[in-house]
């Protein structure tokens, strides 16, 4: 094609991954025919580490354009319906032996999917936690519907989404670091955004007011949602030692499950019923007395 | 040689694209008219303005695949509807440590900044549209949501036991049901096959909040 002739000499072998810095414009005027973006930021860091055989994971990318333009960015976003969903169903099936970068991500990480999963999971969490709490307190008078607590607790969600990629960005700098033909950032952040998918039916159902239900519901979604991550990144860490392997593997498991209990006993918290009586009782004296003057 | 150029190019004169695109008020008409704009009386200014403002919401109460929403798009109708809302969720409380809704400015953010991550996800998508021009249909198809807003507050003030809130429910889910269909009326020719429920996804997502907010809402006690 037009764009790797004047790019870099016609090679049939690995994909022109020092292609980057010399023709951004020509890059840019092509706009994002081929499929790229985590190629991008893939190829900068490997210059600096010098690790030439990881690009050859990503395959047939083409970098597009800077990050100051609109176009790298659409590169991330370059995904159909079928494909999402396609994904969505491999975040919930975790089978041994199908890693899900190499089988429903194929060199093509999104953010649409990380990004709305994360959305959606704010407001069902936030939602249904407001509605668990009204259900449970119905039968008390004094308890007044508080819908405002939603917009309290959205600030702790941003912190859901920050966590989601610190921990990303950890297990990619591990990676990165083994120099083991790591996965790119992007695909890291990809998969744990997928992974995060099973707790937005979780946290829908967990307004059913059965414990044991509850803790189930938890326990199966940790393991869909946890074994979903390992199998990922289990070949990555597997050729390191012993220790560092097993260490990376259970750090991932526990704070994605820290992550998870952590939101369900905050936002969905049923043992209520004797603070809440202490506090309003003597709000009631004040206005009472209040009123008396 | 001269002829030839002269022939390549005579079609080029021909080409006037800035006729077809006409902007809010009507200013590109033409040179005379551009001065008796500047000499009307401000009354006629204001109500060719809520003219065009009222026939969007027109176009909203009936939503066919029109573009006129999308030609003369225009940011008044957005604001004056997230006002009312704004303000019909208001009066939730006597003291403020107990809301019964979101605080004005909320509400603010919520719609304009949910409005413009949507526009912002159809683009990177590969939507055609501009992005005014869906912040124009994603605020103008509040309006039913808004309208929802005041027939319950309406029967909220009739009680708040369980048939007012049934017919909260069903008024609130009509209304949002409308505004999501209304907005993927506009919003859907203008992305990529394929992709067309990435892009209804969120706008769904937007309208659900909102209606939530509308459901939710309690007066004090």
């Amino acid at each position: 094609m037009r764009k790797q002739q004047s790019c870099c000499p016609q090679t049939p072998g690995p994909p022109p991954s020092v292609c980057l810095p010399q023709t951004p414009a020509l890059q840019q005027q092509e706009g994002e025919e081929e499929r790229g973006g985590g190629e991008d930021v893939k190829l900068d860091l490997s210059e600096e580490e010098g690790e030439e055989e990881s690009s050859e994971l990503l395959g047939g990318q083409k970098p597009t354009g800077g990050f100051w333009t609109f176009e790298y960015y659409q590169s991330f976003f370059n995904v159909d319906t079928v494909q999402v969903l396609d994904r969505v169903k491999g975040s919930l099936m975790p089978l041994p032996g199908r890693n899900f970068i190499k089988h429903n991500l194929r060199s093509n990480p999104d953010l649409y999917g990380p990004f709305w999963i994360c959305v959606t999971l704010v407001f069902s969490v936030a939602i249904g936690g407001n509605l668990s709490s009204f259900l449970s307190e119905k039968g008390n008078p004094s308890y007044h519907y508080r819908p405002h607590d939603d917009s309290c607790t959205r600030d702790l969600h941003v912190c859901l989404v920050g966590a989601h990629w610190f921990m990303g960005f950890l297990t990619w700098r591990q990676g990165a670091e083994r120099q083991i033909g790591g996965y790119s950032f992007l695909e890291t952040v990809c998969v744990y955004g997928y992974s995060l998918f099973i707790y937005i039916p979780t946290s829908v159902l967990w307004i059913i007011p059965f414990e044991w239900l509850r803790w189930t519901l938890i326990v199966v979604a940790m393991v869909i949602s946890g074994s979903v991550l390992v199998l990922t990144f289990w070949p990555v860490v597997r050729e390191d030692t012993k220790v560092m392997a097993v260490a990376t593997v259970v750090t991932i498991v526990v704070l994605h499950t820290l992550l998870a209990v952590g939101c369900k006993m905050y936002f969905f918290q049923t043992e209520v019923h004797v603070p809440s009586a202490a506090p309003i009782t003597p709000t009631i004296n004040m206005t009472i007395a209040t009123k008396a003057h | 040689m001269a002829d030839e150029a002269n022939r390549q190019f005579a079609g080029l004169s021909d080409v006037s694209i800035s006729e077809d695109i006409p902007v809010e008020g009507d200013i590109s008409r033409g040179e005379e008219d551009e001065f008796s704009t500047l000499d009307e009386p401000v009354k006629e200014t204001i109500l060719r303005d809520l003219r065009a403002v009222g026939s969007k919401f027109i176009h909203v109460l009936y939503p066919k695949r029109s573009s006129v929403l999308l030609r003369d798009w225009d940011l008044w109708g957005p604001l004056l509807l997230c006002v009312t809302l704004a303000l019909l969720l208001q009066g939730g409380a006597a003291d403020s440590e107990d809301q019964g809704g979101p605080q004005f400015a909320e509400v603010f953010v919520i719609v304009w900044f949910g409005s413009i991550i949507i526009t912002l996800n159809s683009k990177l998508l590969g939507g055609t549209i501009s992005f005014f021009q869906s912040l124009c249909v994603l605020g103008y198809c509040i309006m039913p949501l808004t309208a929802a807003m005041a027939v319950c507050r309406i029967v909220l003030v009739g009680g708040s036991g369980t048939v007012s809130f049934i017919v909260r429910l069903v008024v609130v889910t009509a209304s949002f049901g409308w505004s999501t269909f209304a907005s993927t009326a506009f919003l859907a020719d203008n992305q990529p096959p394929g992709r067309k429920s990435l892009v209804v996804y969120p706008v769904f997502l937007f309208y659900f909040v909102i209606g939530w907010m509308v459901l939710t809402f309690s007066p004090s006690q």
